[in-house]
């Protein structure tokens, strides 16, 4: 009994003193006081040094698209910097090409604020705000991914092109020790100011989507900011072929929701992959989508079908339906959003087609 | 016990008692990190530096706190603690003071706190009795026979990329086994000292 308490006391004492000792560190090595932070040569800012450029501009509610909540491991945050990054650390390389490298492109949850800091974000990216929005409807789409509405507070508006995202706040939950930000694209019209709706997908052991899969509730609370991408509707009148697969269904949804409410007239295609049939959802939309819609079909691609599912639409992916179906690429214009492997092959499908490279937009996740 | 020179001790840590290739201690960080002859130098840098440190550490919070209480059992989770701890300090010192070393090692030390070589040395220390010095000299020679054994792989990996391997065996798979390859040619070394 006494070897227990014993053991018990000399291991709080010990590891009291060294938390003591760290601390102390903490507040003077650790201690960098005040610098000032200059954005754009334009505006400035007094922070606290020490802390990571990333969280240094979300203090000052500067928001730098992240997918990994600054872990060094999406490469997404990268700001250009002036003044004051010290050197590139072996951590950020991977995610940097040569050019990037020769204009001071950092990963900025990597660089620390240590000193006077002088960077370069763009613009829009003070477009971007922070929103406590309410979930006004959970709608289950299959087994695995829900469609979610939110509300965003009276009065206050979010204006994104069709196709950007939007990133959403992971809070504590019992099993969650750590607050993350993840993207999602935005499936609602961009007129419809008041709202946004995602499409989120269940992950096994995600923290984002085990939040909204199996936490998150009508009338709850949520926190979101955007928007961020370079995926976005083109204005022009070129035909357009839209490719996507599973929750990639969003930015999609969120182009065509846009040319209905403002009347566009142009082509589109819209190739939807999924395995069974069971994984397809919102088959009465897209119905109506193509009557709304002067010119529109949907395609559902099903890769995994059988004899017995009775399936008369397109067996194979969604490569194979345009290598198959997609009579010329030439004149026409590609949406593209999936996972990786799926990109690279209708990509490849599409160049093939003769579509030039530079009017194939993606957005991988 | 014959009581064995700290030199002794130093040259044996490198080579016949080599912590990777005699007991296969700090395995995790040698095949990840071992891809760069650069990186793994730096890695193996800190790796010396750290063991030299929570040796000196590890010796005093064993002979002066828990042996006079009779707490010895308790050396596991104390040893980790004080490693952890002593890594944390060392990267805020070496970011503020010496930001040139921090910037070449300084990205490896949270890799260190959960190499077990370092776990390993305080305890073999422990274990087999070690007076001071000869605790210091284990740990640096450990520590230097740890940078041996993962910039050779590293320099054996570089060629390696040349060379066509069985596609099940690509990465950690090659590695363990040229880690293999590398200890029985170490076993060359034995004849020279024993020190366990």
């Amino acid at each position: 009994m006494s070897s227990i308490v014993i053991s018990t006391v000399s291991i709080s004492v010990i590891t009291a003193l060294f938390a003591v000792l760290l601390t102390i560190a903490d507040r003077t090595i650790g201690n960098y006081g005040q610098v000032t932070m200059t954005i754009n040569d334009d505006k400035q800012f007094t922070v606290d040094g020490g802390s990571s450029l990333l969280s240094t501009l979300i203090e000052e509610k500067i928001f730098i698209p992240s997918a990994c909540g600054g872990k060094g491991t999406c490469g997404y945050c990268k700001v250009q910097i002036l003044d004051g990054g010290g050197p590139v650390l072996a951590t950020e390389t991977p995610f940097m090409t040569e050019e990037e490298l020769a204009n001071n492109v950092r990963l900025s949850c990597q660089c620390k604020v240590k000193q006077d800091i002088r960077i370069q974000i763009p613009e829009e990216l003070f477009n971007v705000k922070e929103f406590e929005v309410t979930v006004e409807a959970i709608e289950d789409l299959t087994d695995v991914i829900k469609k979610l509405r939110f509300k965003l507070p009276e009065g206050e508006e979010i204006n994104f092109k069709p196709g950007q995202y939007v990133q959403l706040k992971a809070p504590l939950y019992e099993g969650n020790d750590e607050e993350v930000y993840r993207a999602y694209s935005i499936a609602s019209s961009p007129l419809e100011k008041g709202y946004v709706e995602l499409v989120i997908g269940f992950v096994p052991e995600g923290i984002a989507t085990t939040y909204v899969h199996h936490h998150l509730e009508v009338g709850d609370k949520a926190t979101i900011n955007g928007p961020f991408g370079d995926f976005y509707y083109q204005d022009n009148d070129r035909e357009m072929v839209m490719v996507a697969v599973g929750t990639g269904v969003a930015p999609i949804l969120s182009l065509l929701n846009f040319m209905r409410s403002k009347g566009i007239d142009r082509k589109a295609r819209f190739y939807f992959g999924a395995k069974t049939p069971s994984d397809l959802f919102m088959l009465d939309y897209f119905k109506q989508l193509e009557e709304d819609l002067p010119d529109f079909k949907f395609i559902p691609c099903l890769s995994r079908v059988g004899e017995e599912d009775g399936w008369d639409g397109f067996k194979g992916r969604v490569n194979n339906a345009i290598d198959e179906m997609l009579q010329e690429g030439e004149g026409k214009e590609a949406y593209l959003c999936g996972n990786e492997p799926m990109i690279d092959s209708v990509v490849k499908s599409l160049t093939e087609k003769g579509m030039p490279e530079n009017l194939i937009y993606y957005d991988k996740f | 016990m014959i009581e064995l020179n700290p030199f002794v001790i130093f040259i044996a840590a490198i080579f016949t008692n080599n912590m990777i290739l005699s007991n296969f201690l700090g395995m995790c960080s040698f095949v990840a990190v071992s891809k760069e002859i650069n990186t793994s130098l730096g890695l193996g840098q800190a790796v010396t530096f750290v063991l030299a440190g929570t040796s000196i550490i590890n010796y005093l919070v064993y002979h002066y706190l828990l042996l006079p209480y009779n707490l010895e059992f308790l050396r596991f989770i104390i040893f980790i603690i004080s490693i952890a701890a002593f890594v944390q300090l060392i990267e805020m010192i070496l970011e503020r003071y010496i930001p040139n070393l921090y910037y070449a090692l300084g990205i490896f030390l949270p890799l260190i706190t959960v190499n077990c070589a370092i776990l390993g040395v305080s305890l073999f220390m422990v274990i087999r009795d070690y007076t001071f010095l000869q605790s210091f000299g284990f740990a640096v020679g450990s520590g230097l026979g740890w940078t041996l054994a993962i910039v050779a792989l590293a320099g054996i990996r570089q060629k390696l990329k040349r060379a066509s391997v069985p596609k099940g065996l690509e990465g950690p798979g090659i590695t363990l086994i040229v880690t293999g390859l590398m200890a029985l040619a170490f076993i060359g070394f034995s004849g020279i000292v024993q020190i366990s």
